[in-house]
């Protein structure tokens, strides 16, 4: 036992560099992620998919391979448990393809109709690929192209301020042009897996997610259980960027273990992820903008449309991302759908910032190149005092001071404004600009403190660490909030029982989950300021943040951002090569500058990936994707990337405890629009469809989307 | 009478000798992880695209996806447990911690496996795809960045962490200040 008295006060973790807490176990290999966990009597699932793209199952030759070595069981519509879809969960209501094998209706390729399980995985994995399912086909729809027949505009989707069409008649410079951006796949490192089984009455799940309550309540919801006997824990995620939620490998776990009572894991295969684990919807974009001849705003119009499933409505709100960013007398911004025989589009990292400001941001660049203005003096031009089209106060707006220190490091002022002059053997140089914002929040958390006998301090929060390095930032901002130094916190994260906690997505994780622990922490100093002697059981001290919260302000709360960056394009092979970027934000307290910069940057190369490289193809004969893969689907690799910096201006958020504001998306969005625009600097030809592949590079720019020629393209 | 669809092989890993039968079918990947319990070796894509699963067998890299376990007999396999000097981290992941060359960590030991491979395969003097002088009287190129991003490139990064991955493998080769 310890007295707390007379311990001398440490501060000063946050904003100082700190290595991440679980560094060493994860460059030793001791971080065990969700499949890595032995359990006795484990048996494993393997999904089985739909080779067709719509129709109606006709049989499933189940008996056959029940025969086979090892094989314990094939689950699919004819005998799998019901399960309950009529809820509404924390992002609405349930995709049904989540809910497994509930009928016997296929609505697109990959579409999951039966699980097998068996005693190893080599033997399900051999049972699965032999199992005989046979189909009664129907013709298939999945060509994507603006306003084609089917095109509905979702409640709620649309924002009207003015009148468009009369400002855009009175403007004397107008642009109009349209945007492609294609499907995109998260692709985190680790695939979806989930181990289930049945322990004392509880059902335990160990998962990979980015909240462990989602997840646990709506297996309750799904399997009709009290949520108290639900427990999920996900201690290390190998990334989610959105996709990881709920999704048909966790149902078809405890589907199985239920059936067979012992422990069973499904883990998907890097294919069927391309099916089961969402992605980014290819948007077409139309953006219209009219301004006075010196660049200022006077229309600004964004319609944007997205597809989704025939089962589930997602909407890609890539217009919405100018509503905070440019004044102007008129504004008018729609997000449109159309539904085709494919899977699901989900959340991907900056949904609908970041396709929607590839668009926005490559279109105010081509307004200054009309307008003869520098692409940063019409964004000063245009910057508004209070939300464009909300009149609220911003809770700040740093854009512009992210705009003068990024021209001044990355020495914009030098810069020949001409296209198509800098040449460099068979090379071409450009260099370009783009503005980034990415929404602040915070979602209601609960937080456990304990003060231990032995001096130290244990955190409990049901946070997720992704690769955000939240579990370190939480760490320090517990160590701050308790005066001590971070040696004597640890942080534990990732488990149901540990009560409610917002995920980590939305770039509200950190944020949202430092509240409560700051909350709680001090709480439990000023408790212990007040003398005596700790228990040997601790003295824990807990929050909830869902007042504080509800109380809040009503503003603009943002993050802002400015992405440079210079291209060099290959004239004789299309080849475009990205020679640096710099990104300077302004995105509230930067709690750990060291894991931060990473979030950044990481966001940064996710913008040149979609710039240059990411591009899922489907196939229009089988409705299925063309090289569903990671040789198939690039990402960027080491060798595409050079030399990214980032950096921040001071933007500590006045309303929040801790000042934050999020870094996980901004980095993302207007990356590919500085890309862009810079290969238009460099060559005088705009890309206005991504990915800028080198075939399009030497025709030009002239090159559509295949989707876009119609169905029989 | 069936033919047999398993062996007894012996799997010599990180200087540990492992006894076990294993289903023909086996990957070494599936062999480390699912039979000896060592899952820091990562499945990222089962199919050689992704660089997860790097281990050294006989000291040059190779993705543990496309082995089988069986013909990996006989061989010096090391794997990211075998890389620390007990509690004493190897120079690379310390680097890797320091510079915070990770994020989600999954890609991490193949990373870190194939960046001891890289300072081993730039020692002795191997070109890459961006050496500009292969003649082997050359010697081996200087170790700069775009050698380093060169030969890192099998192995993928989803969290955007190669700047830094970069930076962590010039640290522990020695290079630091040239990149």
């Amino acid at each position: 036992m310890t007295t707390m008295t007379g311990t001398p006060a440490v501060t000063g973790a946050v904003g100082t560099a700190h290595t991440r807490v679980e560094g060493v176990a994860k460059v030793t290999g001791a971080a065990r992620y969700a499949g890595e966990i032995p359990y006795a009597e484990l048996a494993h699932g393997w999904l089985v998919l739909s080779t067709v793209a719509r129709g109606r199952i006709r049989s499933v030759g189940a008996d056959a391979v029940l025969a086979m070595p090892g094989v314990l069981s094939v689950l699919h519509h004819g005998n799998a448990p019901r399960v309950d879809t009529d809820y509404v969960g924390l992002l609405g209501k349930p995709d049904p393809t989540l809910a497994v094998f509930q009928n016997d209706q296929v609505p697109y390729l990959g579409w999951p109709v039966a699980l097998v399980v068996a005693e190893t995985s080599e033997q399900a994995r051999e049972a699965a690929e032999a199992l005989v399912v046979e189909y009664d086909e129907e013709p298939h729809d999945i060509a994507f192209a603006a306003g084609r027949d089917g095109t509905y505009t979702p409640e709620d989707s649309a924002v009207e301020k003015g009148d468009v069409e009369a400002e855009l008649a009175a403007s004397a410079v107008v642009l109009d042009a349209e945007y492609t951006t294609p499907e995109e796949h998260h692709t985190m490192l680790e695939p979806h897996a989930a181990m289930a089984r049945w322990e004392d009455g509880r059902l335990e799940v160990v998962d990979s997610n980015q909240g462990t309550m989602w997840v646990a309540n709506e297996l309750a919801k799904l399997f009709s259980l009290d949520p108290a006997s639900v427990r999920v824990r996900s201690e290390h995620v190998g990334g989610g960027f959105g996709s990881k939620g709920i999704r048909a490998h966790q149902v078809c776990a405890v589907m199985a273990a239920t059936a067979l009572q012992r422990p069973v894991r499904v883990v998907l295969t890097r294919r069927q992820m391309f099916s089961l684990t969402g992605y980014r919807s290819p948007t077409a974009q139309r953006v219209r903008l009219g301004a006075d001849a010196d660049g200022r705003l006077r229309a600004f119009a964004h319609e944007a449309q997205n597809l989704t499933s025939t089962v589930h409505e997602f909407v890609e709100p890539s217009a919405n991302v100018g509503r905070a960013m440019y004044a102007s007398d008129a504004h008018h911004s729609v997000n449109r759908v159309v539904r085709l025989d494919v899977p699901t589009p989900t959340f991907m990292r900056a949904p609908g910032e970041a396709p929607g400001s590839f668009a926005m941001e490559c279109a105010l660049d081509e307004l200054a190149e009309k307008c003869g203005v520098d692409p940063i003096a019409l964004r000063v031009r245009n910057e508004p005092d209070a939300g464009p089209v909300s009149g609220l106060p911003f809770s700040s707006r740093n854009l512009l001071a992210c705009f003068d220190e990024g021209a001044r490091r990355f020495g914009w002022a030098d810069r020949d404004p001409r296209p198509g002059v800098r040449r460099e053997g068979r090379w071409l140089l450009g260099t370009g600009v783009a503005a980034a914002s990415f929404p602040s929040g915070a979602g209601p958390s609960t937080a456990a403190v304990t003060a231990e006998a032995d001096g130290t301090f244990t955190v409990r929060i049901n946070a997720a660490d992704i690769g955000t390095g939240a579990r370190t930032a939480l760490t320090q901002i517990a160590a701050d909030a308790l005066q001590v130094e971070t040696g004597r916190v640890r942080t534990r994260i990732a488990d149901s029982d540990f009560g409610p906690a917002w995920i980590a997505g939305g770039s509200m994780g950190t944020r949202s989950w430092a509240w409560a622990v700051t909350a709680a922490a001090k709480d439990l100093r000023e408790q212990l300021a007040l003398g005596g002697t700790v228990p040997p059981e601790g003295i824990t001290v807990r929050s909830d943040t869902s007042e504080a919260l509800a109380t809040l302000a009503q503003k603009e709360r943002y993050s802002f951002g400015a992405q440079f960056a210079e291209a060099a394009v290959d004239v004789t092979t299309g080849e475009v090569r990205v020679r640096r970027m710099l990104g300077i934000f302004a995105a509230g307290r930067i709690v750990n500058p060291l894991t931060a910069r990473s979030q950044l940057i990481g966001g940064m190369t996710w913008g040149l990936s979609m710039a240059l490289h990411e591009e899922a193809v489907r196939d229009a004969a089988s409705g299925g994707h063309v090289g569903a893969d990671l040789a198939g689907y690039h990402v960027a690799a080491n060798a595409d990337v050079p030399l990214i910096e980032a950096d921040w201006v001071e933007d500590a958020d006045a309303d929040d405890p801790v000042g934050i504001k999020g870094v996980g998306e901004i980095g993302i969005v207007g990356a590919a629009a500085a890309i862009a625009n810079a290969v238009w600097h460099a060559t005088g030809v705009r890309h206005r469809h991504l990915p800028i592949r080198p075939d399009r590079v030497l025709l030009g720019g002239a090159v559509a989307p295949a989707g876009a020629e119609g169905p029989d393209a | 009478m069936a033919p047999s669809t398993s062996s007894a092989i012996t799997l010599h890993v990180n200087g540990e000798k492992y006894t076990l039968p294993v289903d023909h079918r086996t990957t070494l990947l599936d062999a480390l992880r699912e039979r000896l319990d060592l899952t820091g070796t990562k499945k990222g894509c089962d199919q050689g695209q992704c660089g997860a699963c790097t281990v050294l067998l006989d000291g040059r890299r190779a993705v543990s996806c496309l082995q089988l376990a069986v013909a990996a007999e006989g061989r010096e396999i090391t794997t990211i447990e075998g890389v620390a000097d007990g509690d004493q981290l190897h120079p690379v992941q310390q680097a890797f911690v320091d510079l915070d060359g990770y994020q989600c960590g999954y890609c991490t030991p193949g990373q870190i496996c194939s960046a001891l491979a890289v300072i081993e395969e730039h020692a002795a003097g191997w070109p890459s795809a961006v050496t500009d002088d292969v003649r082997p009287e050359a010697g081996p190129p200087p170790l700069t960045a775009d050698e380093i991003r060169e030969r890192m490139s099998g192995n993928l990064c989803r969290c955007g962490a190669y700047v830094s991955i970069v930076q962590a493998v010039a640290r522990a080769a020695g290079v630091e200040a040239a990149v």
